[in-house]
């Protein structure tokens, strides 16, 4: 079970898309894994034969424990060692219920990776003492979803609560969930009271684990990563005439948005400044000679994911629109893939028309920096010394100061301005 | 086509882009963007599914008259005239 985010503990294998004795190469997708992200396509990372599948569909499996068992070539048998499954960042997993596990079944045993599950704090309403027995697996489940260990009627050994519980809590409709509990309601002053949740936009994709991962990646971001901030106003009259001139008489489907100008040219910029472009992981910054732009995709109905378009410094202006076509599409109504959502390099957000003039992101760990594009905006603008109307954009870099200073986010800045000012070129 | 086949076809667009919208809640007077949230990512989808569906092809500089449910069906039904 890779980890597809720093925060994930365990994950339900949902599909195999491979069987014992096929044959698989670098790349190739083998399963399905449920995430709060929606389903992520799970890539193998080396070309092998597939010998024996140890997980079952529906099975929930903590990170690291192995899925399947694969032949090399020129090789025994082995189990498919985590990292040769990409692991890095992303969100947690989440497998809330779909499909529903069979009662009975054995609990998953503690993540044997070395990661630790994480202390739970006490979630109790005031008075009550320490939290009740639970799995470590319930626990999780428990706390993503915000419901109280005290809620639910544990069924394991002493009235433990096991994930099964939980599950079977979250399926149940809310006024059947008030009378299975041998416990009461959480009282709403405590805040464990879930809310209706917001119609989910994409199917399997649970609104409020999604905050959930939100939470940790960006608290995270702001305990670990001293963040600092610039910002340049930029003329975008030139790129806005261009792009309005190359979309002049196309059909829709033919037509390029601004954003893919804004993720060429930080592509392009952070080529020349490498110190933007990369992870910082046990206390060292690894520099990325690709650029895997993240982009920033709101998802309707709250919350976002921010896939990356991988080698986004080799694609051009067209291929980097359509990458961005299928990213959208996909973050929102498909599936992604683990490299999507663990490899990002660099990350940028575009507030788009109508938004606020400027924004300042948070930094998406173990990346180093991000780009905000405010909303571009006409305004008046001195050209030559004189005073002129131009369509502008607000552009921020919000960057990791283990890594790098102000003098050098300012060039990566330029960088950007001076690629804009020459779209025809781009 | 009626007036009332084309904001049937918009709407049916517009809730294919964006599913979780309920066509029975839109108003002619919500704002795609500010009211129902669409990106320029959802207009631009939005436009394509109308060219397909209407074979009207709403240029970029048009896009204004789409700015409510009310304004495009009114800008549709003149341009399928």
């Amino acid at each position: 079970m890779p980890s597809l985010g720093a925060d994930m503990e365990e994950g339900k294998l949902v599909e195999w898309l491979v069987k014992p004795g096929d044959t698989v190469a670098h790349g190739d997708v083998v399963a399905v894994v449920e995430t709060q992200k929606g389903a992520i396509e799970i890539e193998i990372f080396e070309a092998a034969v597939i010998a024996e599948l140890l997980a079952s569909e529906g099975e929930t499996l903590p990170v690291g424990a192995p899925l399947a068992r694969v032949r090399t070539p020129g090789d025994m048998p082995r189990a498919v060692p985590e990292d040769s499954l990409d692991d890095s960042l992303g969100g947690g997993a989440e497998e809330q219920a779909v499909p529903p596990k069979p009662a009975g079944q054995p609990e998953p045993v503690e993540p044997a990776t070395g990661r630790p599950a994480r202390k739970e704090k006490p979630r109790s309403p005031a008075g009550t003492d320490a939290p009740p027995p639970a799995s470590p697996a319930a626990r999780v489940l428990a706390r993503k979803a915000g419901l109280d260990l005290h809620a639910i009627a544990g069924s394991g050994p002493g009235g433990a609560v096991l994930l099964a519980d939980v599950e079977a809590r979250l399926e149940a409709p809310p006024e059947a969930a008030q009378d299975t509990g041998a416990g009461e309601q959480v009282p709403e002053a405590e805040g464990e009271t879930k809310p209706a949740p917001p119609h989910p936009a994409k199917p399997g994709l649970d609104m409020a684990a999604m905050r959930q991962a939100i939470a940790a990646a960006m608290s995270r971001s702001k305990r670990e990563i001293p963040h600092y901030y610039l910002e340049r106003t930029i003329d975008l009259q030139c790129a806005t005439d261009w792009l309005a001139a190359r979309n002049e008489g196309c059909d829709p489907d033919a037509r390029m948005l601004m954003g893919a100008l804004f993720l060429r040219a930080t592509a392009l910029a952070a080529t020349k400044v490498p110190e933007f472009n990369g992870h910082y992981e046990d206390g060292e910054f690894q520099p990325s000679s690709a650029v895997h732009a993240g982009l920033a995709v709101a998802m309707r109905g709250g919350g976002l994911i921010a896939p990356a378009i991988r080698d986004a410094q080799r694609l051009g202006l067209d291929a980097m629109m359509a990458a961005i076509r299928d990213m959208v599409a996909r973050t929102r109504n498909g599936r992604l893939r683990n490299s999507e959502v663990t490899q990002g390099t660099i990350t940028v957000s575009s507030m788009g028309e109508g938004g606020a003039d400027a924004l300042y992101a948070v930094i998406y760990p173990p990346q180093v920096a991000i780009l905000g594009f405010g909303a571009p905006v006409r305004r008046p603008w001195v050209v030559d010394d004189v005073v002129v109307l131009r369509t502008t954009v607000t552009v921020t870099l919000s960057a990791d100061h283990r890594v790098s200073d102000g003098r050098r986010g300012a060039r990566l800045l330029a960088e950007i301005e001076r690629l804009l000012k020459e779209p025809e070129k781009l | 086509m009626t007036d009332a086949d084309i904001r049937r076809a918009f709407l049916e667009e517009l809730t294919a882009v964006a599913p979780d919208i309920d066509p029975a809640t839109v108003g002619d007077d919500d704002h795609l963007q500010d009211d129902l949230e669409l990106d320029s990512m959802d207009i631009l989808n939005l436009v394509a599914a109308l060219h397909k569906r209407l074979g009207v092809s709403v240029p970029e500089a048009d896009y204004r008259h789409l700015a409510t449910p009310g304004h495009a069906v009114h800008y549709l039904v003149a341009a399928l005239d």
